[in-house]
């Protein structure tokens, strides 16, 4: 079948996408530049069969999204800095509960109410450690309005999989860029389902997980198997506990669920990489401007190649690290004051000198920008 | 080996619960229990165990949710209700009661019970109202009464207090009550009552606190406290029976607000209706 | 004999409030060492207001077995 190319927002693509992964309930609240997301789901989800509630705040939009999640429906919300910072305490919940949701963060200029209709990549370390206490976390991030269509679906079968929340980290530049697209058959898309699987359903191991596995595989509330969900500490039949190590087994089961599966949650994008000497590390909206100015580069002789972390969190170190024995410099470009720059110094471990470009004024960086950057730390 | 209704409808094996000697929820724990089986076995009632979801947010009250055996998800403090309205909302055939506490329902989350109230989703939500935040300690909440002391109210609370019921009604809830602790019989009614109502319920009944609260204020231990519910708040055959003069000094323990709006959930059908058909 | 019943206490879950021998309108009840129990002379007549109050389900009414 022929596909129709379409004119589409960043913001629309992550709805049609989030609906083609199975989404059908959404709980949200207005917040620039993201409403567009809430707009388009209240007149969407409808149409098929779907749920949108306007909660009266962020918070509460977090928390009926693993409400309705906890009856088994793919949920999400969306949001901007100022409300990702009040979903927070109901994210590490998410975590800690292990309740499937998808939020969706479409970046602005902060702190604060800052520059609300302006692009920013501010939000990298909230995404990762916004919530509070030790958590698992996996991050996506887009870089363009048909790649925001398939990730989200991407979103969703990670955060089903292993049942945690997922974040959706957009910013401004992707969320309200159109572009023309040609948007994948749905019934050509890989869409995962909730495991309900591998205990007897008795009312006493919800959170029971076998040997060599990472995931418990409890029912949904109100398909006939009663159990207790908590924040608290907890144990295999998922009542609270203070027993040292049974909260350490949980502790560590839930960080090692993500450890020991980095090869199949971390996706990048490399262009160029294989003979560069000068690595362009940069993620989401970005690397738009990333990429002109490495083709650019190269136009110009200078072995640049870019690398870019679809998966955000965890950041992509063993990719990194293997490229590293080739580099003599990587410049880190990031749309806030130094955020991403300290995973990748992390790696690259004083073995390969890492500069950085960001901006906070607001406007775009610009290939320009770029390029000035990688000539001036040209060796 | 407890009762057959404790056996029936708590998990035993986290019995005896955690809560203080002579507490109240424990009492209001048991209304809830009652009322349930009550519906549940009715055969002409739509109330199953397996489509009933309890939740709770963070305090003593919210201990509760735990201890009954359905469906039940102990939440974050104060978004009991915002959690329940997900569910509600994702699965309208679930029977949800929320067990929250003063602080919860009315402090921290008060913004949820009003915008609940106010969309009059059907949620069943029970106010274990012990005047003072008890797992931390006895700090005042917003039931507080004026005057009182509390941990944080060392010269005496200044603040005024709410009327949980009179909150939620002015946020247009379609059915409110009052219930207590002492009047229990009173109260599995009211609570009966309340999941039965199709729209927004909410039962505000009060608790007693001996170990914070009766103690720091002179109020006595759990028998006093009881007592006082019992000359104090008057179950409505009785109440309205007394001329307004003598009523004044006395609390309702009944039904204050009772209308038929349309329900959220049952709106949201309609509304997918039109979008069905393209309207 | 259907509908007959009798008074059972549990003392290990009794936390000795004194809210049913409070509210036993035959004051039937009495604690000793902190738990409940029925007094010597107790004249319970099955009206369940102990049950109805204990916060902590230690005394209830359960149908008499023939």
């Amino acid at each position: 079948m022929e596909r129709k190319r379409v004119l589409m927002q960043g913001n629309e693509a992550c709805v049609e996408g989030a609906i083609a992964a199975g989404m059908r309930f959404y709980a949200g609240y207005p917040i620039t530049p993201s409403t567009e997301i809430a707009e388009l789901c209240a007149l969407r989800l409808p149409q098929v069969g779907g749920r949108f509630i306007q909660m009266e705040d962020e918070l509460a939009s977090m928390a009926a999204v693993l409400g309705a999640s906890a009856t088994g429906v793919k949920a999400m919300t969306a949001t901007s800095g100022p409300g990702f910072s009040l979903k927070q305490e109901n994210i590490g919940y998410g975590c800690m509960a292990e309740i499937p949701c998808v939020i969706v963060d479409v970046q602005r200029s902060g702190p604060s109410t800052g520059l609300p209709t302006s692009p920013s990549q501010g939000d990298y370390m909230q995404a990762r450690w916004g919530t509070h206490g030790d958590h698992p976390v996996i991050a996506l991030s887009p870089s363009s309005v048909l790649e925001t269509y398939k990730l989200i679906v991407r979103a969703f079968n990670l955060s089903e999989k292993y049942r945690t929340p997922v974040i959706f980290l957009m910013d401004e530049i992707v969320g309200h860029m159109r572009e023309g697209v040609e948007l994948p058959d749905p019934n050509d898309l890989i869409i995962n389902k909730r495991h309900i699987s591998y205990h007897d359903g008795a009312n006493k191991q919800c959170y029971y997980v076998p040997e060599g596995k990472y995931v418990p595989a409890m029912k949904p509330f109100g398909q006939g198997e009663r159990y207790n969900i908590t924040g608290l500490a907890h144990d295999v039949s998922g009542f609270p506990t203070n027993d040292p190590a049974v909260a350490e087994a949980l502790y560590t089961r839930l960080m090692e669920k993500i450890d020991r599966n980095l090869d199949d949650i971390i996706r990048t994008e490399q262009v160029f990489m294989d003979d560069a000497d000068t690595a362009v590390v940069c993620f989401g909206g970005t690397a738009r401007a990333a990429m002109s100015a490495v083709l650019q580069a190269r136009e110009a002789g200078m072995k640049v190649g870019m690398f870019r972390p679809i998966t955000v969190w965890p950041f992509p170190e063993k990719q990194l690290r293997e490229r590293l024995p080739g580099l003599k410099r990587i410049l880190t470009v990031e749309h806030n004051y130094g955020q991403m720059v300290l995973e990748v110094r992390r790696v690259a471990e004083g073995k390969v000198p890492v500069d950085f470009l960001g901006r906070l004024d607001g406007t775009v960086i610009s290939p320009d920008d770029i390029l000035g950057a990688l000539r001036r730390t040209e060796v | 080996m407890p009762s057959d209704l404790i056996h029936k409808f708590m998990r035993i094996d986290h019995l005896p619960h955690i809560w203080c000697a002579g507490c109240g929820n424990g009492i209001i724990m048991r209304d809830v229990a009652v009322a349930l089986q009550e519906l549940i076995d009715d055969p002409d009632c739509r109330v199953s165990r397996e489509k009933t979801v309890i939740v709770s947010g963070i305090g003593c009250s919210s201990r509760a949710a735990g201890y009954m055996d359905f469906n039940s998800i102990h939440t974050t403090h104060g978004r009991a209700i915002a959690f329940a309205t997900g569910i509600k909302f994702a699965r309208p055939d679930l029977e949800v009661i929320v067990l929250t506490g003063d602080g919860d329902c009315s402090a921290i989350g008060g913004n949820h019970l009003i915008h609940a109230a106010r969309r009059n989703i059907g949620l069943t939500v029970i106010a274990f109202n012990n005047d003072i935040y008890g797992m931390t300690g006895g700090q005042y909440s917003p039931t507080t009464p004026t005057g009182d002391v509390a941990t944080t109210a060392p010269y005496g609370n200044i603040d005024r207090p709410f009327d949980i019921a009179q909150l939620a009604a002015g946020a247009g809830a379609s059915f409110t009550a009052r219930g207590s602790a002492y009047h229990a019989r009173e109260t599995i009614e009211l609570i009966k009552q309340g999941i039965l109502h199709r729209g927004f319920s909410l039962v505000d009944v009060y608790s007693a606190c001996p170990t914070y609260y009766g103690r720091k204020n002179h109020k006595g231990g759990a028998v006093e406290m009881l007592t006082w519910q019992r000359d104090n708040m008057v179950p409505a055959s009785r109440y309205y029976a007394m001329s307004e003069e003598k009523r004044r000094d006395k609390i309702l323990v009944g039904i204050l607000t009772h209308n038929d709006f349309p329900e959220y959930t049952q709106q949201y059908a309609q509304l997918l209706e039109r979008a069905r058909e393209g309207k | 004999m259907a509908g007959k019943k009798k008074l059972v206490l549990d003392p290990s879950w009794c936390k000795g409030c004194g809210i049913c021998v409070a509210f036993c309108p035959k004051q039937a009840l009495e604690l000793a060492e902190e738990k409940v129990r029925l007094k010597p002379d107790g004249q319970c007549v099955l009206c369940g207001q102990c049950e109805l109050r204990c916060p902590d389900y230690a005394i209830w009414l359960e149908d008499l077995e023939e």
